[in-house]
């Protein structure tokens, strides 16, 4: 059952101020603008055992993903695509707060709201990849590991997957008596657009990009936008406990857009390996 | 729109309820609270603990649903309450906890819509302390027209999908969430759409209260 908790680290009243003037001035506590992004730092083929690979620190916020191909049954009702899985996990070396055992409901979220931006922008051509049409596909999983968390889980893990599909080498199968074999060549996964994810949180009344765990902690209301390299929208999640009024949503998703495009760039630039 | 009827008070044992036919889908709301709060640890010194809980039954869809919830059903919990929380004065309750149980008993597309306006309506009814009722209702895009409040085969067929929960006498957004691709022309405009189904529900359920705590609305009328 989901219920409301303490958020998961405390910041003391004074700080709290603190940040609130600095906001209120236009300026936060690390020194960025409203709508500064900390610093990312992508590296791609960091597993060699992976078909694709990523570790991508945002700020100080690291997630590791790898990219794992298979064959199997498509989805139902998505015979003739390929399957994508993305999943996301939260590590216990990511926090004092963190435990091993089954996802808590903020795992969850994170876990469904990456997959989403990855699977509705469309990103890779699932139609694409079907051997048999309604009974082989390729199965293509991403699994995210957290690493480190300070705030902003959202972009930071959907950074990590797009680079990592983006980097990654599909393993050719082809369909020998029935079953599908590895035949050892490589090919480049079908990729449409590249789908990025910018994350904004409310605090007072003031709108900031990118919020680090403490900005996280004394947030009122998140908004995550996705876009694809047209500068549509294709996922949209607003989180936490307060909520938005439609000025500043509309605001929130423009300046994804714009934003989008910068990260974008970058997410373009990474090498082709596998 | 799909026609909605919306009846209040119809689980006896509990402090609010509401059942909602949104269309096709038929969702049985309950509130209890404000209580104690167990596991006691949870409580929280300055305001009230929401809890929320979403699930569907087995047979709600065409083929049967595990009982067990599933991560989507999770996710659902967690955007819900986070939809509903602020409309609550939690403050006035504090070491309390406000549980919120929505079963959907047959679902139709946009059942997340209605049971955000549904469970609101039990809130209202249990008598919490509210800034506001919350309203709910989805819109989408299907053939490449922007629509109101996409039903299950529209839904399935994969434009796009927009539900969106809105305060509307606070004019505050309290969940929004899309899948699939628009435009920003699109977006904008399927925003108000959604908006603008989110009054009709409103006043539904502001209908569905009048109905219960005052009889009907037209007889009021006449009386004074």
């Amino acid at each position: 059952m989901s219920s409301s908790k303490r958020s998961t680290i405390i910041v003391e009243h004074l700080r709290k101020q603190q940040m609130w003037d600095a906001i209120s001035k236009g300026k936060r506590l690390d020194g960025r603008n409203l709508n500064e992004t900390r610093p990312l730092e992508i590296e791609v083929d960091i597993i060699k055992k992976a078909n694709g690979s990523a570790r991508v620190k945002l700020g100080n916020s690291e997630i590791v993903a790898g990219v794992k191909v298979e064959t199997g049954e498509p989805f139902e009702g998505l015979e003739n695509k390929g399957a994508l899985i993305v999943s996301a996990e939260v590590l216990p070396t990511a926090s004092p707060y963190s435990e091993p055992g089954p996802p808590d409901e903020e795992t969850v979220e994170l876990a469904r709201v990456v997959d989403r931006g990855v699977r509705e922008s469309e990103m890779i051509g699932l139609d694409k990849l079907v051997l048999v049409p309604g009974k082989t596909v390729y199965t293509i999983f991403v699994d995210c590991s957290v690493i480190n968390t300070d705030g902003n889980l959202f972009d930071a893990t959907s950074y990590a997957v797009v680079s990592a599909l983006v980097s990654t080498k599909l393993p050719v199968f082809e369909m020998q008596d029935g079953k599908a074999v590895d035949t050892g060549n490589k090919q480049d996964p079908p990729i449409n657009t590249v789908p990025v994810s910018i994350t904004a949180v409310r605090i007072g009344d003031v709108v900031i990009l990118d919020p680090s765990a403490e900005e996280e902690a004394c947030m009122d209301a998140r908004i995550t936008v996705t876009t694809n390299s047209n500068g549509d929208y294709t996922a949209i999640q607003k989180g936490s406990t307060g909520s938005f009024t439609i000025e500043q949503i509309k605001k929130a998703v423009e300046i994804a857009k714009v934003k989008g495009e910068e990260i974008r760039t970058r997410l373009k630039e990474l090498p082709k390996t596998g | 729109m799909r026609e909605v009827k919306i009846t209040v008070g119809v689980v006896k044992n509990a402090d609010g309820s509401a059942f909602i036919e949104f269309g096709k889908n038929k969702i049985i709301t309950a509130v209890y609270g404000p209580r104690e709060v167990h596991p006691k640890h949870m409580a929280l010194p300055d305001r009230c603990v929401l809890r929320c809980r979403y699930h569907m039954s087995p047979f709600s869809t065409d083929t049967r649903k595990n009982p067990a919830p599933s991560r989507r059903e999770v996710e659902i919990s967690k955007v819900m309450r986070e939809a509903l929380e602020p409309a609550l004065i939690l403050e006035d309750y504090p070491r309390a906890a406000i549980d919120v149980f929505v079963e959907v008993l047959q679902a139709d597309g946009g059942s997340r819509c209605a049971g955000i306006a549904a469970a609101s309506v039990a809130l209202a009814d249990a008598g919490i302390n509210m800034r506001d009722i919350v309203s709910a209702c989805a819109a989408g895009k299907v053939d490449n027209k922007i629509v109101l409040d996409i039903n299950d085969i529209e839904d399935k067929e994969g434009g796009a999908d927009m539900p969106v929960a809105y305060m509307p006498h606070l004019e505050q957004v309290t969940l929004l969430q899309l899948d699939g691709i628009l435009t920003s022309e699109q977006f904008n405009e399927c925003l108000d759409k959604a908006l603008s189904g989110c009054s009709m529900v409103y006043e539904i359920q502001k209908q569905a209260l009048m109905q219960k705590y005052f009889g009907n609305e037209t007889e009021l009328r006449e009386e004074q």
